[in-house]
Order: structure tokens, then sequence, then C-alpha cells
């Protein structure tokens, strides 16, 4: 048996107890635990002006009614802003529970505890609410009118407003660049919310250890540690004094990295006050109306390019929307406009945002975060361009690309992580050849006409991105090898079902020379490993990684030494192969790492036979050295964290061909091909997967998701009912190609993989579906009654 | 989303459903498959006081299929129905319609009866029971009454059910010889409600000539819309009529709405072409061919 695993594709480690029923997700845990309910806003915009209790206290089983009124010192104060930035100089969050003026339909304004939640609804029910309806500014051009405002004190609806500029050769500005290109164009596009819509909702299970005066908490989340400062900061509890979990979570995709989330720190709250176990399971409606959602932009892009299309300068200007409050900052918004650029070096590049208010819910990263909007504006210059000039799609691509000797390459801009935006590798011409050759793009013309002649309407489009992972500032990595020779990883960044048990073992495995087998792996458990920043940005591989590979360095070194002691060697003779440390080429002179861990522990005490082995009197350390030596520490074990200067960067390219229906306006996606380049592979099954995820997702958020607000700010489509998330039959056959250009910038080259699937699609989807109707699209997603609507105006 | 309360009642026999039924009054409601009735509950849209589980109650799960039609069962499921050779041999619409309901795992517990009393008007089943003329059998505790399609469907989530009453079973008669139909309909994924769906039956005289067709559409009104198109068919042979001018006719006659998924007009225009296409492939195989 090979101990070689990184990049083998190894089957997921976690998927047998995940698929037969042996997950433990929140609502698992907290039997018999009190159960929390919340009576949330119905009204987009009002003001609150009564909350009679009465009926409801008569409720059997009710334990505690809570409004803001209630809550103590930090509590009351509005939630955190995660991430100021100095552009975002109207950034507002909410109260825990609302204060006086309600911005949403969804947001908690009473928190209910009764023995179980159905009792606690019943009292939910019961609770009579007056408020004073207020004007709801709904849609993006309402907030910009201004004429309504969402806070009193946000003029225009403007929370933050930012513009990046970088110079062309000679110093040229983009607007002077593209009024003295020899080709122009001009045009808005749209793209609308969706969300990421995990299977799991969120969810708090809190337990108060009076004795203790402790607090653990468990909590759907994609960062527990960071729930844990938030805790304590807001609960005034000495950190050591909090724990928090993430146990199994049924999916993240980037809403459940927003923290404190109102109930992470009501619910602790409620628990120590009232001395028992508290659980809040959120459902599939309050995730709809209280959480977060993404992508709503309307773009005004103005080009100019020469008769290549290289573009010499481009001019975007981007209203985003934000809803009613800003906890995760501008991190949405300044994201599209830097990597808008994607593959491409254009002359010059202005960008310029505005994040607006509305009485809607939250924007939040969700999965591509601001990508797919910055892409979709690119990818969509990028077919008007071609069209302009009756060239291919792919030649206009191809004469903007950044070549493979440019790298490092500067974009000149300022990045998410505050740091240069500088692609560190990549190989786009490299890429668009495999992707062409993978969907047929040359023989296409031909394929179209056969489908003509038997009365069928088919379509190909194509879309490149290049997206920012990994992102610091760090991650850190525990591996502790016992004395019975397993190895147990540990890092602070928490799972949603990426498969890190498997591949974090897979570079553990490699690292140690030790059977996955006798590897195992926690993650977002604060009490094996404090520090971490959290699962988003597709940065897990990378930065944990990484900082797993460089403590399993730590570790194996020092198992060389004790190795090397123990056999009379020389620590640069050993190696270690399926759990043996031995002399290169003598397996004969070998040790057990499993003895070496023992070795590493001078050990009084005697509990058993392993134990025997290191006790004072066994062990054979020499007379005038202290049995752990100067600088040493007794255990097999290593830490250590990766903290990289800047982003990697990996890209991708897509491309699909669709049908669409001559009678009926029904699109069908045929094919969707996908090239991709996330540096070295480290389980290429794993990869496909988020890819293959990805994609599913990009497709809802191309052909069938939308959050329909009606003009009172009321979302008609908050359930699975009316929210079209596609089943496996609206999602197609993903044809896969890898390119590895590994990254200089850490140990293991590596680049992160979990956003990429869902970044281009709906680029690729207009793409396609325009050159199938010869329609300009220009608003995504797009629905069989749109395209009929748009066949209809043609 | 949890109910609100309410009392559950277990009838082991049919005489004890309509006794606790009666009792309960407007109060009551059925429970058959409750794969509309629980979502109902969970998002507080519905709070019965008292619930009534009819899925004890024997005898209650038949599928009679003969020479004049299908009656089925209050408790027979979707997927029985569907499966049910002598239902498929007897009426063929009855296969057409229940693949189009819904996913698997919903038909195996969703009944036929219970989604006639829920009369959505975007269900399919309501549409056959329409167009075939068919009829819904209503007990309670004082006798039975048969109540025709035409009367059954009254508004949007509406039936001429009366509090107390039970849906026994429902009738779906046959088509006469050289008859055919089919099922079209456009959903916006596999298995949701139709945003716009077609069913046709085409009768065919000695002569190959068109001497019955008639449509029913889902989702474009507050029932399901039955138009009677027999004499926009013409009256040369069946073959060479002209589907798309006679789909024209049904266009005219629904009044849809537009809604988050889809505008009236588009609507009323897939009405147009999935008319079109039911009613020539109906025609088809009512002369024995495969569309
Ligand atoms: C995700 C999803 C998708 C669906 N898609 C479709 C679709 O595409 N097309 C479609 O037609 N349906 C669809 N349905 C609904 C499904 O077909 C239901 O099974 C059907 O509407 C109701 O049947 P039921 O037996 O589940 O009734 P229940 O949910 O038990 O009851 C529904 C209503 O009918 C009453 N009722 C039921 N049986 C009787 C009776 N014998 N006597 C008196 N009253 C009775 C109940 O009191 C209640 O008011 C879907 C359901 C789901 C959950």
């Amino acid at each position: 048996m090979t101990t070689k695993l990184f990049g083998e594709p190894v089957r997921r480690r976690e998927d047998d107890r995940l698929i037969t029923g042996r997950g433990r997700y929140l609502d698992d845990l907290g039997e018999g635990a009190l159960a929390a309910a919340f009576v949330r806003s119905p009204h987009a915009h009002a003001r609150i002006l009564d909350i009679d209790v009465s009926d409801a206290i008569d409720v059997e089983g009710l334990v505690a009614i809570y409004t803001w009124e209630d809550l103590p010192g930090a509590l009351a104060e509005p939630l955190p802003l995660l991430i100021p930035h100095p552009a975002l100089t109207h950034g507002r969050t909410a109260y825990p529970l609302a204060r006086e003026i309600v911005r949403h339909v969804g947001e908690p304004v009473v928190m209910v505890v009764a023995r179980d939640r159905y009792l606690a609804e019943d009292a939910c029910a019961l609770i009579r609410v007056d408020y004073e309806i207020l004007k709801p500014v709904v849609g993006i051009e309402e907030a910009v009118r201004g004429v309504h405002l969402v806070h009193e004190d946000v003029p225009g609806n403007v929370g933050a407003h930012l513009v990046q500029e970088v110079a062309g050769p000679g110093g040229v500005t983009a607007r002077e660049a593209i009024d003295a290109a020899p080709h122009t164009l001009e045009f808005r596009l749209d793209i609308e919310r969706s969300a990421c819509t995990p299977l799991e909702g969120k969810g708090v299970y809190a337990r108060w250890d009076a004795d203790d005066e402790s607090l653990r908490v468990y909590s759907s989340t994609q960062t527990s540690t960071s729930v844990r400062m938030a805790i304590a900061a807001k609960l005034g509890l000495p950190l050591p004094k909090v724990e928090v979990i993430a146990p199994d979570v049924g999916g993240g995709f980037g809403v459940k990295i927003v923290h404190p989330w109102p109930e992470e720190v009501l619910v602790p709250w409620a628990a120590r006050l009232l001395g028992r176990e508290v659980k809040w399971t959120e459902d599939r409606r309050e995730h709809f109306v209280s959480s977060s959602h993404e992508r709503g932009q309307v773009q005004h892009v103005r080009a100019g390019f020469d008769d290549e299309g290289r573009v010499l300068g481009l001019d975007v200007e981007i209203l985003h929307d934000h809803g009613a409050y800003t906890p995760y900052g501008i991190i949405v918004p300044i994201i599209t406009s830097t990597q808008l650029l994607g593959p491409y070096k254009v002359g010059a590049y202005r960008v310029e945002f505005s994040s607006i208010y509305t009485n809607t819910v939250q924007v939040t990263p969700y999965r591509g975060a601001g990508r797919p909007q910055g892409v979709y504006c690119m990818e969509r210059t990028m077919d008007r361009i071609a069209a302009h000039l009756g060239r291919d799609r792919t030649e206009v691509r191809a004469a903007n690309f950044i070549q493979p000797d440019e790298f490092p390459y500067d974009q000149g801009l300022t990045f998410q992580d505050g740091r240069p935006l500088i692609y560190d590798s990549g190989d786009y011409p490299e890429a668009l050849r495999l992707l062409k050759e993978l969907i047929g793009w040359d023989s296409f013309p031909e394929e179209r006409a056969r489908a003509a002649a038997e009365g069928r309407r088919i379509g190909i489009g194509v879309g490149c991105y290049v997206e920012g992972t990994g992102v610091g500032p760090y991650e850190g990595g525990h591996v502790q090898v016992t004395s019975d020779g397993r190895v147990h990883v540990s890092t602070g960044l928490t799972s949603q079902g990426q498969g890190h048990e498997t591949v974090f073992a897979q570079i553990a495995a490699t690292e140690l020379g030790v059977p996955i087998e006798k590897v195992s792996v926690v993650t977002g458990d604060t009490r094996r490993f404090g520090y971490a920043v959290g699962t988003f940005a597709s940065r897990a591989a990378v930065m944990s990684g990484n900082a797993i590979a460089l403590a399993c360095r730590k570790v194996r070194e020092k198992a060389l030494r004790i190795a090397a002691e123990a056999l009379e060697a020389d620590p640069r003779d050993l190696e270690i192969t399926d759990g043996m440390v031995h002399v290169a080429g003598v397996p004969s002179a070998s040790i057990p790492l499993a003895t070496v861990a023992v070795l590493s522990n001078p050990l009084r005490y005697a509990f058993d036979e392993e134990a025997r082995r290191a006790t004072q009197f066994a062990a054979s350390g020499s007379d005038d050295r202290p049995p752990v030596a100067e600088g040493e520490e007794p255990g097999l074990e290593g830490r250590d964290y990766y903290s990289p200067i800047r982003s990697t960067f990996a890209a991708g390219m897509h491309a699909a061909i669709v049908e669409t229906d001559p009678d009926t306006a029904e699109i069908r996606i045929l094919r969707y091909a996908v090239v991709h380049d996330c540096g070295r592979l480290i389980n290429p099954m794993i990869v496909e997967g988020q890819i293959h995820g990805g994609v599913a997702q990009g497709v809802g958020g191309a052909l069938y998701e939308k959050m329909a607000y009606d003009e009172h700010g009321q979302l008609l489509n908050a359930s699975f009912m009316d929210f079209l998330m596609p089943y496996a039959t609206e999602v197609p056959h993903i044809e896969t190609a890898h390119l590895e250009t590994p990254s200089p910038l850490n140990p293991l080259g590596i680049k992160g993989a979990g956003e990429a699937g869902v970044i281009p699609v709906s680029a690729v989807i207009a793409s396609a579906v325009e050159d199938a109707e010869g329609i300009t699209i220009t608003r995504m997603p797009i629905s069989p009654s749109d395209l009929y609507a748009l066949r209809q105006d043609r | 989303m949890k109910p609100p309360p309410f009392d559950y009642h277990g009838p082991v026999t049919l005489g004890e459903a309509l006794d606790v039924l009666a009792e309960a009054g407007p109060g009551g409601k059925v429970l058959a498959g409750g794969q509309s009735l629980i979502p109902l509950l969970n998002m507080r849209l519905a709070a019965p006081a008292h619930i009534v589980d009819v899925n004890r109650v024997p005898g209650l799960d038949g599928i009679e299929a003969g020479p004049e039609g299908v009656r089925v069962g209050a408790l027979a499921r979707h997927a029985a129905v569907e499966r049910s050779p002598g239902a498929a041999a007897a009426l063929p619409l009855l296969r057409q319609a229940l693949r189009l309901v819904a996913h698997p795992v919903i038909r195996n517990r969703g009944t036929v009866v219970g989604s006639l009393v829920h009369a959505d008007p975007a269900a399919e089943m309501p549409a056959v029971l329409a167009l075939l003329g068919g009829s819904v059998r209503l007990a309670s505790r004082d006798g039975e009454r048969e109540v025709p399609a035409a009367e059954f469907f009254t508004g949007p989530m509406e039936s001429a059910l009366r509090p107390g009453e039970l849906a026994l079973s429902a009738f779906f008669p046959a088509l006469p010889p050289r008859s055919g139909t089919a099922f079209y309909e456009v959903a916006r994924r596999h298995g949701d409600y139709a945003v716009a769906g077609v069913a046709a039956a085409v009768t065919l005289d000695e002569d190959l000539r068109v001497a019955a067709a008639r449509v029913a559409c889902v989702s474009v009104g507050p029932v399901p819309v039955v138009v009677d198109v027999t004499s926009a068919c013409g009256p040369g042979p069946a073959a060479a009529a002209g589907w798309e001018a006679v789909a024209g006719a049904v266009q005219d006659r629904v009044d849809p709405e537009g809604d988050i998924h889809a505008t009236a007009e588009y609507r009323r225009h897939l009405t147009g072409v999935l008319a079109a296409r039911a009613l020539r492939d109906a025609a088809l195989a009512a002369r024995g061919e495969e569309s």
C-alpha cells in the first residue's frame, strides 16, 4: 500500500456516515432542550408601536418571552459590522431584536422560549405587535431615487461609494481611452438576487454549565472560532469559558460565515439566564426572509476597443443592492469590481460602485461572492464586442488574455483582502484551447445546421473567470501522533460538506507516511483548535491544507529525531513508510511511529503496556540530560500556521450548448463543459464534486432562481415551492478537464476550488441563449416566460 | 413551520369516519396522502380544529377498471393508479396525466381523490376529470351523492365538498371507440405544477373524421377550463385538420393570470402551443398511431 495520497481520487471518508443517516446536524442534538422561536416582522418597513404578549402568556409550556427591552449591556447594541471599510461611510447593522424600527420582512422582533417548538410557535402566533407602516424602499431604482429612506440618517440610501481606477499606457484614463477608441459600446446589464439556500438552515443550541460557569454552544456556522469570540464579547464571558462547536453542517455557501446571527447570541443568552438548554432550528421560511441574499446588481458598461477586439478602456458603474443592513461590509461589490477583469488585461479600467440600502433581506457573500456578477459583466462585454466586430467570441477573448509569461500579473487594483490584486500564475490560452476541444467549438456551426434542419434551435456560449482564492489572514493546523500510532489532525475552520475529512487526511497521510485509515480530522471545534478565520472564499484547502502540511512537517522532523536516536542512525537517512520509521533502503532497521510517540513523552506512571516503555526506569535516555530536553515538549505533536502574503488566483472557462424551443421558449442545457485550473489537485474527485455543485447552483442562478419581491417588500416566493432551486433533473451532465498550474505562493502549490463552478454560469448561459436566439440578453436569470417576452419585442 | 394545535382522529371504519366528520363540522379536515394538507398546516395557512386521518379505513383504496370507466377510491395513491394495468387499458389518459403529477415520492403517498378535493387549478387530475365529464362520490352520515365534475370544481382550491362529507371515490368515464388522448404541459422544473398544460381527447368517426374533440386546460383559470373544439375541427379527415387554428380557438377561451413564474400572455401562448400538440397527438392515438 502506498502512503502517497496527495493527488489521488480518494473516496470521501465522510460520506458513509452522512449518507447512512449517521450525520449529527444541529437539530439532531439537544433532545429535550427548550425551543426558541421568533416573531418576525411581517412588514418591510415599519415602526413598532406596541408589543402585546398578554394572550401568549397563557400558552401551556411557555417559558419566556423577550423583546429588545429585555436585552442587557452589549446585547442591546447593534450587531457588529464585521468588515469595516473607509468607503462604507454609512454602515448599519441590525439589533439582535428589533429596536423601534423594522427594515425588512423577517426581521426578528420577539423571541419566545417554550417547552417545544410547536408551543413556541403557538405563543408567537398570539403575540400582537402594532406597527406604523413606513414607506418601503424596494428595488435598486427606487432606492437610488432616494425619495424614501431605509435608514433616516443615510441620505440617498447610499451606504458606500468606491471608485477604483487603473490608468492605461501613458497614464491615459479609462474614459479617455474609450473616447479615443476606434469602437465603443455602451449598455446596461441586470442580474437578480438569489441566495445560498443550504439544505440545512441555521441553528444554535446552547448549554450553560452553572457549576462551571461555562457555556457550550453548537452552531451551524462556517466559523466557530469567531462565533465564540462574538458570544464571549456580547455576553461578557471570559473566552476560556465559551466553547463553540460546528457539528455536521448541511451546507453553508457563505450565509453561515456571517456572525453572530441574532440567534447566535440570543439563544446562549437565554440558556444562561434560564439555566436550561435552549435550541433554535431555523425553518425554511425563516431562512428565506431572515438570512442573507446576494447577486442583485445593475451595471452600466462603457467599453472602447480596437479592430481585434482588444479592450482599450472599460468603464463600469455598478449599483449594488445590499438590502437593509451591512454586517459583512462591502466585500461583495469590492469583489465584483476587482474580479470583473478576469483573465484579461484591459488598457485602462475605471470602476465605480454604490452600495445601496433597500428594505429587503441583507446581502452577504454567496458562493462566488460578487464574482458571478463581475464575470457576467465582462463576458457579456466580450460577446458584445465580438458581435460588433463580427468576430468569433473566443478569438476576442484570446486577444485580451494575459499571457503565461506575464505572471505574476498586477491588475493594479486593491483586492478584498486589502492587498494588491496580483495574479500568481495561470495559462489562459491553454485553458481556452482545452475548452474549445472539449465542447467542439469549431465544429459547432455544422451541429447548429444539423439541428436547424430538424427544426431545432441551438446555441453555444462561453465564459471565462479568474478567482482570487485562499485569502488570509491565516489558518492553523495541529497534528498529534498518539501512542497507538493514530494521527489526530485538527484545524479551526469548519466544514459544510466540502470533504475536509478526506483531503486533510490525504495531506497528513502523505506528509507523515502513514496509512490514511490512521488519520482522523476534526474541524470547527474550538476545544481542539482556538485560532481560525473560517471557511469561505475557497480558502480551506489552501489555508488549512498548507497549515496542516507544515504542522505535519514539524511532527515528522521530531519523529525522525527521536527515531534516529533509537535506531542510532542519522535522521537524514530516515524515511517514514506505512507508519514505520526506517533507514532508507534498510526496512529491517525500523521503529513504528507509535513507539516514537511513546518515546516522545517520558512518563512516571505506567498504565498500560505501551506506557511502561516510556516510564523513568525504562527510558534509555542519558543521565546528564533532562528527560524533556531544552526546547522540546513532551508528545509527538506539532502546530503550525499558514499565512500567505496574498491570495492565489485560480481560473476556469466554461462552455454550454443550449436548446431553445421555438414554440414554448423552454431552455434546455444540452451540454456543459468545464476547464478548471486550481493548481495542484489534492483530490481530483472532490474538486470535480465541488465543480458539479457549483455549476448546479449556477444553473439555478441562470435559469431558475430569483427573489420575487413585490413593491411592498414582501417576498412572494419564500418557499422551495416557488423559489426554483434546480432539481437533479435540471442540472446537465458536466464534462470537466483539469489544468494544473501550481501556485508559487504556498508549499503545496494549490489554489482554491470551492466557489469556482458557480462563477461563470450566468454569463455562459446568457451567451448560449443569445447565440441560439439572436436576441441580445441583458438580464439574468432568464425564464421561458422572459424569453417569450423578448421574442415578442424583437 | 409547525402546525397550530388540532385534535387528531384515526377512525378505523367508514361509519366512524363519517361520525367524526359530522361532529367536527366545518372545523374538520380529512387527511389522505397529506401532500397538500401537511404543508398547509405547517405554514399555518390552514388551522382545522380536527384532523380526520382516513388512512386506516379499509376498503377505500380500490381501483375498479371496466368498459364503463375507472372508479378510483379515496385512498388509491397516484402511484397505484399510474401503475394499474386495468386503469391504463381503460383510460390511457390517467397514466399520461399522473406521470406529470409531482415526483414519484409524492405520488407514492398523494391520492387522486385528494387531488380532486384539493382542487388546485394547476393540478392535472381535476383537468382529467373535467375533460372526461367524470364525477366524485361524496358521503356523509346522512347519505351519499354523486357530483359531476362540472359542478364539483367551484373555484381555486374550492370544491363542492360540504363540511361533514368524505369523498369516497371518483369515476373517470371511458371514451368511445376510436378515441385518443394526450396531456402536455410546461413546468418550470421537472415535476412542478404546470405553468400551462392541456389535456386533449379526440374521438373519430368511422371515416376518421373528428366526431368529438375537447381539451381541458390547467393553470389558466380558477378551475380546469374545458373547451369543446369539435366544430372548429371542420368536416375533413382528422389527419388534415389544422390543429394550430383549432388551438387558436382554445387560446381565446382562457383567461390566465400572470404570476412570478409566467406572464398571462405567455400562459395564453403556451396554452395554444400545447393544445395544438395535444390535439394532434390525441387524434393520432385515436387512429391507433403513435405520435
Ligand atoms: C412538491 C410537491 C409537488 C406537487 N406537484 C403536483 C403537481 O405537479 N400536480 C398535482 O396535481 N399535484 C401536485 N402536488 C400535490 C399532490 O398531488 C397531492 O397529493 C394532492 O394535491 C393531494 O392529495 P393528498 O392525498 O396528498 O391530499 P391531502 O394533502 O391529504 O389533502 C388535500 C386536501 O384534500 C382534502 N381531502 C383529501 N382527501 C379527501 C377525501 N377523501 N375526502 C374529503 N376531503 C379530502 C383534505 O382535507 C385537504 O383539504 C404536489 C405536492 C408536492 C408536495
